[in-house]
């Protein structure tokens, strides 16, 4: 049997981000890992730090948004300081490219309705198709306008989530890899945890895994509403620079390929490929810019994204089994500042975050009926 | 050891066709592909990184490394080891990332 403060199950970018969080704060913390066989969306993602249009109909995931971007800065010169790598953070704003006046529409209104939530103090810019044109050189003529955010940015996920791997192991955090976690028993000193013929215990369990938190949820009554959500990433060869900015379906990566997605669809837990999706999202990556039909794509892959039953984070601390913290989200890459300095000390219990409290499992008790939906 | 001894054909080419390298006129064993041909030739330097201009070239043969992309008829990034050779072929190593605007469209205007 092992023993540790802190047992995280799941070494994905929400995982590493608490571990190191907890890390920052002198915890001893182990990380048990599932394996590369394992679905991860930590390795399919698209790397954008994205704000603009999050958080429509629920304003505190909006807030909550801009103030992980707003860390991130720190966030990333810590990561820097504790491994030397450069994880290309750029946050100089993003854009939202629409192909057709009713898109423009739903974009604007929804960019309205945040502002209006979070009191003016929600910057964006609506620019039609010649505005648009001076500031993206190269947009095709189906674009019918956009929208501008300066919240926004981007980073390089893998060189994020390998950053997060050397900065917990400089730390002192225990990475165990190649463990699938199958039973979690509270005991009288925390929680026994079992894989394989392996026992760990520790005081605290963070359940980070992703889809395999609901079933890992079950064990502790806990039920946690989160389904599969596929999206293809079509990768090109390297070009050189010409799209300084990301957009959401096109991205030029710091070592010159560039990202073109997205996608969503019901796959269960499929997360290959399909020429009817990929097709279409060639096809909007060279309407949006019209010199990406002549180059050569080199790679293609599907990822599950982790959507929980209204989309919003779930973060929640169990009343029943004290010490055991449950967190589900998409958007690790944009909430991976605000998970590791903001959440990790929540877990602890060194600071109940009044802003956290919007995303526990209550607010699905209400509505029956959310739970099934997507 | 030099490499030279590695690249043994099973038979003798049948004939020869002449490509041109970046520039140069040489003369390749035609019915292989244009990596194996390059190889073949002497040529041992077919592009460099995009990342940190390491010299590359040919590696896995079979599409997946991405280490033998040349320009051939001012395509860039070709995977050299995917296309047969041809007679009068311009190739020319691949050096850094393909420029998304077309060569000589650039400056038009």
């Amino acid at each position: 049997m092992q023993k540790t403060d802190v047992i995280i199950v799941g070494g994905g970018l929400v995982g590493m981000s608490i571990a190191y969080g907890l890390a920052l704060l002198g915890r001893q913390v182990s990380v048990l890992d599932e394996g590369d066989d394992a679905i991860r969306a930590a390795r399919g993602n698209f790397g954008l730090l994205w704000v603009q249009g999050k958080g429509y109909g629920m304003s505190p995931y909006a807030q909550w948004t801009r103030d992980s971007v707003a860390l991130w800065p720190r966030f990333a010169a810590a990561l820097h300081a504790d491994t030397g790598i450069d994880i290309h953070l750029r946050q100089a704003g993003g854009f939202q490219l629409c192909l057709s006046d009713a898109e423009m529409a739903e974009e604007a209104a929804r960019l309205g309705w945040l502002r209006e939530a979070l009191d003016g103090d929600y910057p964006y810019e609506l620019l039609d198709p010649v505005q648009l044109r001076n500031r993206l050189p190269g947009i095709g003529p189906d674009v019918v306008g956009g929208c501008f955010s300066p919240m926004d940015g981007h980073v390089n996920p893998l060189k994020l989530l390998r950053s997060l791997y050397a900065a917990c192991q400089a730390r002192g955090v225990k990475v165990i890899n190649g463990h699938r976690v199958e039973a979690i028993e509270p005991d009288a000193s925390g929680f026994r945890l079992q894989a394989g013929d392996q026992r760990w215990s520790a005081r605290q369990v963070v359940l980070a895994a992703g889809l395999g938190n609901r079933s890992l949820g079950e064990q502790v009554g806990l039920d946690v509403p989160v389904q599969p959500n596929r999206g293809q990433i079509l990768v090109t060869e390297r070009l050189q620079p010409f799209l300084e900015y990301p957009t959401t379906y096109v991205r030029q990566t710091d070592e010159g390929t560039v990202q073109l997605g997205d996608s969503h669809e019901s796959a269960g837990f499929d997360d290959g490929t399909g020429s009817r999706v990929m097709a279409a999202i060639a096809r909007r990556a060279v309407q949006c810019f019209p010199l990406l039909g002549d180059v050569r794509l080199v790679r293609a892959w599907g990822a599950l994204r982790v959507m929980s039953a209204d989309g919003f984070p779930i973060y929640e601390m169990s009343q029943v089994c004290p010490g055991l913290s449950v967190v589900s989200c998409h958007s690790g890459v944009t909430l991976a500042a605000v998970h590791a300095l903001r959440l990790a000390p929540w877990i602890a219990g060194d600071f109940d975050d009044p802003a956290v409290k919007p995303f526990g499992l209550h607010r699905f008790n209400s509505s029956m009926e959310m739970r099934h939906v997507g | 050891m030099s490499a030279d001894r590695l690249f043994r054909p099973l038979a003798a080419a049948q004939h020869n066709v002449l490509i041109e390298f970046d520039g140069q006129p040489l003369s390749v064993p035609a019915h292989v592909s244009l990596a194996a041909a390059l190889l073949a030739s002497g040529v041992r330097h077919t592009r460099e990184s995009a990342i940190s201009g390491r010299p590359a070239a040919p590696y896995c043969m079979m599409g997946v490394c991405f280490e033998c992309l040349v320009q051939v008829d001012d395509q860039a990034s070709v995977q050299s080891c995917l296309v047969p050779v041809r007679a009068g072929m311009r190739v020319r190593r691949q050096c850094g990332a393909a420029a998304l605007m077309p060569v000589g469209e650039a400056n038009d205007e």
